[in-house]
């Protein structure tokens, strides 16, 4: 079927994206819209001595100007954050109370104190400046190192020392052992830059109340509208869950962004129940930068031992992890359960221990962003492997070889349990794609041109698709991992699915649609994908960590396979054939073996009618399902990297760059070739160009794009791009997931090509042309001198 | 954006008058850099005089000695002009350079330079040429008109005509752009003049645009890349940020040096 699973469909809903027809939510204009602006922090750590909203409030168009002490005043609940993790002696993790709206201390630049609101947008922002707050200014600390020694200033009375918990994964003293007792041992340190998310869609917010009906909707550019209403609901206290709609309409990207509920989403809701009205807030750019959940921001110390033979014995890491000014919705899960877990990579390793260390600081909280913990663990192992080979001069390729699993299921020392995989698959075409034997004289031949040619690999490992629920809320998650589906049938056989997945770029519209061309041969334009209303869908957990398609598209698998029995079941008895004689292929429903057909339509109909149903049967074609995965999904692959530096200047050019992935069962291998090339602009962007930097006193440097660089067209190759397939065992369609891969894996091909072109092996990221230009001068000078 | 007022002006008297009775008005050229400014809320003028539709700011002519081009000519026509990519072919290639489409087609050559971001490209070629700069009321040579970061010898009220370069026996122009941004973070023009060489420096000077003597003399003796790029450079006046220490720009000035005496031939 040639819209089915497999097929390289174009994207329904391109035609409204490419024309300018998407309705994202700053589109949307209610009656009597009024709008929001918030008056923020300038300060990175102050105490709020006092607020004067009265020149503000007499400010033309102004309707009212509200603080956080009318907002707790009101009951509304602190934020708070959705997974729990302890520290190794069992202490709670230190959650730091986080008002929608500061009422005593504001701990980074950009915490909101004030939402003022008027009739335009322009009064908005005028009468926010015109908001008088008193601080008395704190010292800040920025730094997650520097947070944790004495003396440093201390953001919360609930974190002693701003350390949030000291956690732990795997055990200490046989790792210690087996590194003790090892033959070659290579030690290193890293830094995992932090990163503004950036979604070309800055977040929006529109809340209106209907006082009569005492009834909310919330359109937001959220990831996951119905994890937002039950959040706001039960802990937030906003309003009960059936008296708030909230609708994530078209959402231009998220990153993990969007995941969370941040203060502006409760801060309109409630303004909006107290003017009585609908109240909208879209953040401009640098509000974007100011208070958009960033990502990463690690710091690490490794160390891995091998046995003479090169077999890894022992790895043991510890961490550092800066979480910002408050906890956000995940920020406890990301550097732990999403990282520590992958620390194995693709090797065998018996002892792994992993230390984790949180910590408050003045700057914007930190959470998932794009790969969430497994490209802090991908760029740790990979460098680390890179690293050692280099030391005990063995072929990189050879030491990934003699440490590869190589039999499934594989349980690693660090709770994940591999369900499947073939690691040399994926190395050998990335090697061979690459032409990894003919460097030599790539390198020959690009020295003389006076440039330095140099080539790296990653071979990563991630998981997909967190679950199951059961096992995540042992270890500490508030929200069961599972998706849900409805696949409404109309009496004309048309279909609509109702996913709790939410796209926001993926793509859903076509994919999830192609799984029903696939089941019954319908053309793909019969079937249309609802997703992102709390009104329309039954419930779902949303999109991020990859999920949409090993977890989302199961559900609707699983609610396919019911809705196929029934028809099969009306069909023969409509035919008068035996139930599991019925094929549905090509929009018709057959009696195999025979000349009896009936048109799909004829069946959905007939359901409808009801005029003549089995026995006992009830009318309709609607099928519903709830998925709860049964294993985390475990996407692999090799990265080659090959760079060339100008070792004038150090600007380095990615001359060639594949990737060759294992995502299991690939439904559409445009849409997941997209993925991977938006993953792989962001892993370059973090490798070479991305840091978010504050300054000493809590200032964001790069708050605006003069000087954060995002990735551009001309600092990207043109992609290679491979696949080996083995299918995920664990749901009903086979897939992994796609769409973190290439941010996961890129960022150590990238260090590792580098560092090789210029014979420097210190190299932190980004990887800008002044560092990699003083680090290769530094290994020049070095190489002279001796 | 803060609430102003918009005014187009027709000739250079109208728009003098205009200013004239502005509040705190400000004149506006192309706006690449005057309007994000005031939509960021950085910059409030109560008054915009934009100079857009005044005729005497138009067109590119050349004598064969000099080539003239009014202050109101985008990039975009400064790059595809067949005059000056005859007479100087290194400032066409320059322009082509500026900003990305949008920028070369919206700003203008008297906006850039009275501007004088310290990082922007045509205040090297107006300083290693020689330029003179004619005001409604008066000319200025490039020396004098450059004061350092932003600064220039304009009055509030005085509007740049036009830009009258003396055509180079060769020049060049070569910069390493600040990855973010993309403006120069060292941009060097290199020409060869009937005064000799000339080198300007834009994107690493502590006060803006400069000339490097040392460069000159250097090329004097010997107009060879390796020349310019073996001249020592002193990081000392250099700016140094978290895109670029005055140690790394003090390389690209010498790096970009080279390059913009190679372009020229």
């Amino acid at each position: 079927m040639s819209e089915g699973i497999g097929a390289r469909v174009t994207r329904k809903e391109d035609k409204r994206f490419i024309t300018g027809h998407g309705r994202y939510t700053d589109d949307i204009v209610e009656q009597n819209q009024t709008y929001a602006a918030f008056v923020r922090s300038p300060h990175a750590h102050a105490e709020i001595l006092s607020i004067d909203r009265d020149a503000a409030k007499a400010m033309p168009g102004v309707i009212d100007v509200l603080d956080g002490k009318q907002l707790t005043g009101d009951g509304i609940g602190n934020i708070i954050c959705g997974w729990t993790v302890n520290s190794k002696d069992g202490t709670p993790m230190a959650m730091g109370a986080w008002s929608a709206l500061a009422t005593q201390y504001v701990r980074y630049v950009g915490d909101a104190v004030v939402i003022v609101v008027a009739e335009t947008q322009d009064q908005a922002r005028e009468a926010a400046e015109a908001v008088v707050i008193d601080y008395k200014e704190l010292p800040a600390v920025v730094s997650a190192v520097e947070a944790l020694q004495d003396g440093a200033p201390q953001l919360h009375p609930e974190a002693p020392n701003n350390q949030i918990f000291d956690w732990e994964i795997g055990d200490e003293a046989p790792t210690d052992e087996a590194i003790a007792g090892a033959a070659h041992v290579v030690e290193m340190d890293f830094t995992n830059n932090r990163l503004s998310p950036n979604p070309m869609e800055p977040r929006s917010a529109i809340a209106t109340y209907n006082a009569i009906e005492e009834h909310y909707t919330l359109y937001t550019t959220s990831q996951n509208p119905h994890v937002a209403r039950l959040i706001l609901s039960a802990f937030y206290q906003v309003a009960p869950e059936h008296k708030l709609r909230v609708i994530a309409p078209d959402v231009g990207g998220g990153f993990g962004s969007k995941i969370y509920v941040y203060p502006e989403e409760i801060a309109c809701l409630w303004a909006s129940m107290k003017t009585n009205g609908s109240v909208k807030w879209t953040s401009d750019r640098t509000e974007a930068f100011l208070t958009d959940a960033h990502g990463r921001d690690h710091v690490s110390t490794a160390k891995i031992g091998f046995d003479k033979d090169y077999k890894i014995v022992g790895l043991k890491v510890d961490t550092i992890a800066n979480l910002g000014a408050y906890m956000s919705l995940f920020s406890s899960a990301t550097p732990t359960y999403l990282y520590a877990t992958l620390l194995s990579g693709q090797y065998n390793i018996a002892n792994i221990h992993a230390n984790v260390c949180t910590v408050y600081t003045n700057t914007v909280p930190v959470d998932a962003y794009r790969g969430a913990g497994r490209p802090e663990a991908s760029f740790l192992i990979e460098r680390l492997i890179e690293t050692s080979a280099r030391q005990l001069g063995i072929s990189p390729v050879e030491l990934r070889r003699k440490n590869f699993v190589t039999e499934f299921p594989h349980q690693t020392p660090v709770i994940m349990a591999y369900d499947t995989g073939d690691f040399e698959a994926h190395l050998s075409d990335a090697m061979k794609a690459a032409d990894w034997d003919g460097i030599a004289a790539r390198k020959a031949e690009a020295e003389s041109r006076g440039k330095l040619r140099g080539i790296g690999m990653s071979c990563y490992i991630e998981a997909c698709g967190i679950a199951p629920s059961a096992a995540v809320g042992s270890l500490g998650a508030g929200v069961g991992l599972w998706e849900s589906a409805e696949v409404r049938v109309n009496p004309v056989g048309t279909i609509e699915i109702l996913t709790g997945s939410h796209s926001h770029g993926q793509g859903h519209e076509t994919t999830f649609a192609q799984l029903v061309c696939d089941r019954f041969g319908l053309p793909i334009d019969n079937v249309q994908v609802i997703h992102g209303d709390t009104d329309k869908v039954q419930f779902g957990m949303g999109t991020y960590g990859s999920r949409s398609g090993a977890v989302g598209m199961s559900a609707i698998a699983k609610a396919l396979d019911k809705v196929e029995a029934k028809a099969k079941k009306i069909a023969a008895h409509l035919m008068e054939a035996d139930e599991g004689d019925i094929v549905i292929e090509n929009g018709e429903v057959k009696v195999a073996g025979t000349d009896k057909v009936l048109g799909w339509h004829e069946v959905c109909l007939a359901a409808y009618m009801a005029h003549n149903l089995p026995e006992g049967m009830e009318p309709g074609l609607k099928e519903g399902a709830f998925y709860d995965p049964a294993n985390f999904t475990f996407p692999s692959g090799t990265y080659i990297c090959e760079v060339e530096v100008d070792p004038e200047t150090g600007t380095t050019d990615i001359v060639q760059f594949t990737a060759v992935d294992d995502f299991g069962v690939i439904i559409n291998p445009m849409i997941v070739e997209g993925q991977v090339h938006g993953g792989l602009a962001q892993g370059i962007g973090q490798a070479m160009l991305e840091h978010a930097i504050y300054d000493d006193n809590g200032q964001l440097l790069t708050a605006s794009y003069m000087d954060y660089c995002m990735p551009r067209a001309d600092n990207l190759p043109s992609f290679t791009i491979g696949h080996t397939t083995t299918a995920c065992p664990s749901n009903p369609l086979g897939i992994k997931g796609c769409g973190e891969a290439g941010a996961i894996g890129s960022p150590p091909a990238i260090i590792n090509a580098i560092t090789d072109a210029i014979g420097n092996n210190n190299l932190s990221m980004p990887a800008t042309p002044q560092k990699v230009w003083a680090a290769y001068n530094a290994a020049s000078t070095k190489q002279a001198a001796e | 954006m803060y609430e102003t007022k918009y005014h187009k002006a027709g000739s250079l008297d109208n728009a003098t008058s205009l200013m004239g009775s502005a509040d705190d008005g400000k004149y506006l050229g192309g706006g690449m850099t005057l309007i994000p400014t005031m939509k960021q809320r950085l910059a409030a003028p109560s008054d915009l005089v934009d100079l857009g539709g005044i005729a005497d700011l138009q067109g590119i002519s050349t004598d064969g000695s000099t080539l003239t081009i009014g202050a109101g000519v985008t990039h975009a026509e400064v790059a595809g002009s067949s005059d000056v990519q005859g007479a100087i072919p290194a400032l066409a290639a320059l322009a082509s350079h500026i900003g990305d489409p949008h920028v070369r087609n919206c700003g203008t050559l008297g906006g850039s330079i009275a501007n004088n971001d310290p990082a922007a490209d045509y205040p090297a070629a107006v300083l290693a040429l020689g330029a003179t700069i004619k005001t409604n009321s008066r000319e200025i040579t490039a020396g004098d008109f450059f004061n350092g970061m932003f600064e220039t010898s304009l009055s509030d009220d005085e509007i740049i005509v036009s830009v009258s370069f003396p055509i180079p026996e060769k020049a060049g122009y070569a910069k390493f752009p600040n990855p973010a941004s993309r403006y120069a973070m060292a941009g060097v023009f290199a020409a060869s003049t009937s005064d000799g060489p000339r080198v300007a420096v834009t994107g690493a000077g502590q006060d803006g645009v400069y000339r490097e003597d040392a460069m000159e003399a250097a090329l004097s003796a010997d107009w060879s890349p390796a020349a310019a790029s073996g001249v020592d450079v002193s990081a000392d006046d250099l700016m140094s940020d978290i895109h670029g220490t005055s140690d790394y720009r003090a390389n690209l000035v010498k790096v970009m040096a080279g390059r913009a005496v190679e372009a020229a031939g």
